[in-house]
């Protein structure tokens, strides 16, 4: 028996509770519900205000003909529905819908595969190890505006040290116009995206490696269970609900990422990198049509909202398991 | 009971506070009641933030806040694309400023909201102006702002490269072509421009499709074609480089002081750039595409306004300031201090000969056109169809002859 069990031990027939007794009675048990009532106060006030008034607001700016004039004036006349058709029949929007899921699905995948490897990768002991994770941190710590600034040089097309670097290794006879061709750009953009989730991939899926037992895999490997049979019946099982929190928030993060593609393209070339938060954006703080712009953006959050729920589902049916 | 009571007064606290953030600086209000007492300090909004811009503005407000009687002229400055967002904000909250500074295409969106008081309502008009400053500020036949100096696009040459090649600055479409044709030499480009998918990019294709007679009002005629079509050709044979689609007013000058183009489109902001830099540049108008057309370039800059703000004393003195903002003497020292020239078209001769690296530009700025001259409030919604057909051309999605119509142009 340690130290601590035999403390836990000699402790545990005691009731817990005796040492707390007078100071409860002091307050009463009427007093005691209003202390826990007052502690719920602080975050319940915050999320009204932070959380449920904003949400709210454009639940109904999406209603209304929200406008300069609207600051003014005042007056934000009901339009019913007219916010969300305009957005919706505008020759741009399936366009929009569809850079958004080429860009959600595309920036996921790459995050979460590379994210994955680097992960096993890390997990494994070597030299160097911990200094060589803290790099792949940097483009988080990096500012996401300086972040875009960087690549739009990076990716320039005459003389990017990408397309330098490429040409030199013979590799391209052409310059790849990474952001000025429409065909190019969204898949250069997505490239950005995916060098910029990879460090928030990393993190969880290696910290939800680290806290698999090695008794499994010492068990495993008695049973013939090695290298890609481990991963499949250990790991991957183990990591499911990790793997679960990182898609679920990977989604909702690139769903609504505007900063870098203002950053690299502006939604251009030809709005080949135009997605819903984009013109949601452009909308409301560039043309100013704020009701249309809040339109957009509660669409935006009706497709979170479905994944919010798939996840929601899939964890409770997890616990219940 | 108790907990039912509890809940009831939290409700209380988050609604009580939600309405005192809803009306938050609301405070300012107040000040509306002093109408008709002695003023005794301004409140001015810019976006000269950059020095030695801000301390200049500072001191010639501060001047004419003595010359008005006003002791104090509080001048704050927030960044260009976040001017407009401040002022909703704080017409949301009543808290606008006494004087308030808009780019020249904003005033008429922003006068058609409801914010500005007409210049006219002060004894103000802007006789002897240039045409296209008074085109700006004039909504519904009401004056709204006064610019004391404007800017405009013109084309920037390397005298040495155009000198080295024996090519000599432009003065038509065929010799820019030509021009830019032969100063394209190894990693140097013949000439560059922004295209790029915002107002900036808008704002550089109006110089290609006015001189050619192109108008904002019928963006799918032959002229503004013609204009796609120049600057389809430039790109399509190499002379400008295909990145514009992606590069900023402020990347073209940076290629241009890199010495990767030989000409630019740009304005006189960054004249200082190229004089730090000792770029031996010259400047010429836009060249135009067939003889007997004008050249005619965007007109840029900022114009003085006086926003409703109910204290009528406040608004009187606030008029007194803009006018003295646009005295014949401040509209000179604004314009050598800030690279821009004046609008008044009498003070052209004297502004030449004061600041002759400039000269270039008095004429372009004599001839400039106000974007929202024609189309007012409605003109952001046209640069967006300008823009994207731009992009639609220069990037193959579209010919020339479809572009405007393809990017939403419904005439």
């Amino acid at each position: 028996m340690s130290e601590a069990e035999t403390l836990r031990a000699t402790r545990s027939p005691q009731p817990r509770s005796s040492a707390s007794e007078p100071k409860r009675r002091g307050l009463g048990r009427r007093g005691e519900e209003i202390a826990k009532i007052l502690f719920v106060v602080p975050a319940a006030f915050a999320i009204v205000v932070l959380f449920g008034y904003p949400v709210v607001k454009n639940l109904l700016m999406s209603f209304q003909e929200y406008t300069l004039r609207t600051f003014i004036t005042g007056e934000a006349p009901w339009v019913g529905l007219q916010n969300y058709l305009t957005v919706i029949k505008d020759d741009l929007f399936a366009k929009e819908l569809a850079n958004t899921a080429l860009f959600t699905i595309g920036s996921i995948v790459g995050q979460f595969v590379i994210g994955m490897l680097l992960a096993l990768f890390f997990h494994k002991h070597f030299p160097l190890n911990g200094i060589l994770r803290a790099l792949f941190l940097l483009p988080w710590l990096i500012p996401l505006i300086v972040g875009s600034a960087a690549w739009r040089a990076i990716l320039e097309q005459d003389s990017g040290i990408l397309n330098v670097t490429l040409e030199r290794l013979g590799v391209i006879t052409e310059p790849v116009p990474w952001l000025t061709s429409p065909d190019v750009a969204l898949i250069a953009v997505i490239l950005v995206n995916i060098w910029l989730g990879i460090p928030f991939n990393l993190t969880l899926l290696y910290s939800g490696l680290q806290a698999i037992p090695d008794e499994l895999y010492e068990a495993g490997s008695l049973d013939g269970a090695t290298g890609w049979k481990a991963f499949w019946h250990i790991t991957w099982p183990n990591l499911r609900a990790v793997v679960n929190v990182v898609l679920m928030l990977g989604v909702i993060y690139t769903l609504k990422v505007i900063d870098l593609i203002l950053g690299l393209t502006q939604g251009g070339p030809a709005n080949a990198t135009q997605t819903i938060a984009i013109q949601s954006y452009q909308r409301s703080f560039v043309e100013f049509k704020f009701g249309e712009g809040a339109a957009l953006s509660n669409i935006l959050i009706v497709i979170s909202l479905v994944f919010a729920i798939v996840y929601v589902r899939a964890n409770r049916r997890q616990v219940d398991e | 009971m108790f907990k039912r009571r509890l809940m009831v007064a939290a409700a209380a606290v988050a609604l009580t506070s939600l309405s005192l953030t809803a009306c938050g600086g609301g405070s300012g209000g107040s000040a509306n009641n002093k109408a008709g007492g002695k003023v005794d300090s301004l409140t001015v909004l810019d976006y000269y933030t950059d020095e030695p811009s801000h301390s200049q503005i500072a001191d010639q407000l501060s001047k004419c806040g003595t010359a008005i009687g006003v002791a104090k002229v509080n001048h704050q400055s927030v960044p260009g694309p976040t001017l407009i967002q401040k002022v909703l904000q704080q017409a949301s909250s009543k808290t606008l400023p006494d004087v308030l500074m808009l780019d020249n295409p904003d005033i008429q969106q922003i006068a058609q909201a409801g914010a500005l008081a007409p210049l006219n309502d002060y004894g103000i008009d802007a006789k002897g102006y240039a045409k296209g400053p008074i085109d700006a500020a004039t909504y519904q036949g009401k004056l709204y702002g006064l610019q004391p100096g404007a800017n405009t696009l013109a084309i920037f040459y390397n005298k040495d490269d155009l000198s080295k090649a024996g090519v000599k600055p432009p003065t038509t479409w065929a010799e820019l072509k030509a021009a830019a044709k032969k100063l394209t030499v190894g990693k140097r480009y013949g000439f560059a421009f922004n295209a790029t998918a915002d107002y900036e990019g808008a704002w550089q294709f109006l110089p290609p499709m006015w001189t050619n007679g192109g108008d904002e009002t019928k963006l799918t005629s032959p002229q503004v074609a013609g204009a796609l079509q120049l600057w389809k050709d430039l790109v399509d044979d190499g002379s400008v480089s295909k990145s514009v689609v992606n590069w900023k007013q402020s990347d073209v000058n940076d290629q241009f002081i890199a010495g990767k183009a030989a000409m630019m489109l740009n304005g006189p902001w960054q004249i200082p750039a190229l004089d730090k830099a000792k770029i031996n540049y010259g400047v010429v108008p836009f060249p135009v595409n067939t003889p007997g057309q004008t050249s005619v370039a965007p007109l840029g800059g900022e114009a003085w306004t006086v926003p409703l703000t109910g204290d009528t004393a406040k608004m009187q003195k606030a008029a007194e300031l803009v006018k003295c903002m646009n005295t014949d003497a401040n509209q000179l020292l604004r314009a050598k201090q800030g690279g821009i020239v004046p609008t008044k078209l009498a003070l052209a001769d004297q502004f030449k000969k004061e600041d002759p690296e400039m000269a270039g530009f008095v004429e372009p700025v004599a001839n400039a056109r106000a974007r929202t001259g024609k189309l007012g409030p409605k003109w952001p919604d046209t640069a967006k169809v300008i823009y994207t057909g731009v992009q639609l051309v220069l990037t193959g999605q579209a010919s020339p002859a479809d572009a405007m119509a393809k990017a939403g142009a419904s005439q």
